[in-house]
C-alpha cells in the first residue's frame, strides 16, 4: 500500500506580530520542505486545514476543523502567511496543519 | 428597505443589488412560468343613450390615465455582465491522466474525457480499472499528470452534458422512518439505472482499448497516489 496523504504538512508558528503587538487575524505557517520564497510560491492560495480534537461531540464527531488559505510569503525563508475563517486560537501554536493541494494549478 | 438607510433623500446607503441580497429577494425569484390569467379584452361594447349617438360604442375596458406621469419611474438597471466560459488548463487535454485531490475518489488516477459546458471536467476511471465511474470534477481539485492515454480521434457522445448528471427532483421523505423502511422492513436499494451502466461501458470501451496498448498503464491507473515522507509537491513534476 502506498501512501494516501494528499496534503503537505505545515506547522503554526504563531500570529503575525510586531515587537509588542500581535495581529491574530493572520497566522504564520512553516511548510515542510519549503525554505525559500520561490518554493513558497507553489503554495499560495492553497487551502489549509487546522484539524484538532475537542471534548464535546458536534454531529457525532470530536474532530473539528478550522479552514483557511495561504495568502502570501512571509519574508524570504519560506514561511507563509495565512488567513483562517476564524482566527487560530493560541493553543494551536506549534500544532501541525494540513496544506491541501487544491485549488490546484498543475 | 429597512437596512438601507437613506443617506440623502432618494439615495440609499446600499446599492440595488446589495438591498436585493440583504432582503433575500432571491428567495422570491420566480423559477417556473406561472400560467397567465386570460387577459381581459381591450375593449367592450357599451350601449349609449341618446338618438344621435349611434346606440353602441366600443369603449376601452381600462381607462387611460388622464395625466402623463409627472415623476420619472425608475427603471431597473439591466445587467450587461455575462459569465465567461471557464478556461481549461493547458496541461489538461483529452486523454490526460488526472489525479483527484478531493471528494469520494481522492487520490485516484482518472482519464480526462472532455470539458462540459459548465467548465467541469468529465472523467472516467475507467470504472473497470479503478472503480471510478463517469463523473464530473472541477479542475481546481485535480492534478494533471504528463501521462496521456491516446484517445486518437475518439468522439464523445453528445449526450454527456451537465443535464445528464443532474439529479431528478425528488420528494423528500416526510420522516427518516419513511425514507429507510417500508412496512417494517428496510427498503431495498434502488438498482443502478441500466442505461447509465451501459453508457459507462460504452465510453470505457474505447479508452480501455487504448490503455491496453501501453504496458503497465492499467496498473498505473489502478494505483492511487499520495505523498510520502520527504516528498514535497513543489519539487515534484507530475
Amino acid at each position: 500500500m502506498g501512501s494516501t496523504r494528499l496534503y503537505s504538512k505545515g506547522r503554526v508558528l504563531g500570529h503575525k506580530r510586531g515587537k509588542r503587538n500581535t495581529r491574530p487575524n493572520t497566522s504564520l505557517l512553516q511548510i515542510e520542505g519549503v525554505s525559500s520564497k520561490q518554493d513558497a510560491d507553489f503554495y499560495l492560495g492553497k487551502r489549509v486545514a487546522y484539524v484538532y480534537r475537542a471534548k464535546r461531540e458536534i454531529q457525532g464527531s470530536k474532530v473539528r476543523v478550522i479552514w483557511g488559505r495561504v495568502t502570501r510569503p512571509h519574508g524570504n525563508n519560506g514561511v507563509v502567511k495565512s488567513k483562517f475563517r476564524s482566527n487560530l486560537p493560541p493553543h494551536a501554536f506549534g500544532a501541525s496543519v494540513r496544506i491541501m493541494l487544491y485549488p490546484s494549478n498543475i | 428597505m429597512a437596512r438601507s438607510k437613506e443617506l440623502v433623500h432618494g439615495v440609499g446607503r446600499l446599492s440595488r443589488s446589495q438591498v436585493f441580497a440583504r432582503r433575500a429577494l432571491y428567495k422570491g425569484q420566480k423559477k417556473g412560468e406561472t400560467p397567465k390569467a386570460a387577459e381581459p379584452a381591450p375593449t367592450k361594447e357599451v350601449t349609449v343613450g341618446g338618438e344621435k349617438n349611434g346606440g353602441k360604442r366600443l369603449v376601452p375596458t381600462s381607462k387611460a390615465s388622464r395625466f402623463y406621469p409627472a415623476e420619472d419611474v425608475p427603471q431597473p438597471k439591466k445587467s450587461r455582465k455575462t459569465a465567461n466560459p471557464t478556461k481549461l488548463r493547458s496541461s489538461i487535454t483529452p486523454g490526460t491522466v488526472l489525479i483527484l485531490l478531493a471528494g469520494r475518489f481522492r487520490g485516484k488516477r482518472v482519464v480526462f474525457v472532455k470539458q462540459l459546458e459548465s467548465g467541469l471536467l468529465l472523467v472516467t476511471g475507467p470504472f473497470k480499472v479503478n472503480g471510478v465511474p463517469l463523473r464530473r470534477v472541477n479542475q481546481a481539485y485535480v492534478i494533471a499528470t504528463s501521462t496521456k492515454v491516446d484517445l486518437g480521434d475518439y468522439k464523445v457522445d453528445e449526450k454527456f452534458t451537465d443535464a445528464y448528471f443532474a439529479k431528478g427532483a425528488k420528494k423528500a421523505a416526510r420522516s427518516a422512518e419513511e425514507e429507510f423502511f417500508s412496512e417494517g422492513k428496510p427498503k431495498e436499494k434502488e438498482a443502478f439505472p441500466e442505461s447509465k451502466s451501459a453508457d459507462q461501458k460504452e465510453i470505457d470501451k474505447a479508452i480501455l482499448a487504448s490503455i491496453k496498448k501501453t504496458e503497465h498503464l492499467a496498473k498505473y491507473l489502478k494505483a492511487s497516489w499520495g505523498l510520502s515522507k520527504g516528498e514535497y509537491p513543489h519539487q515534484l513534476s507530475f
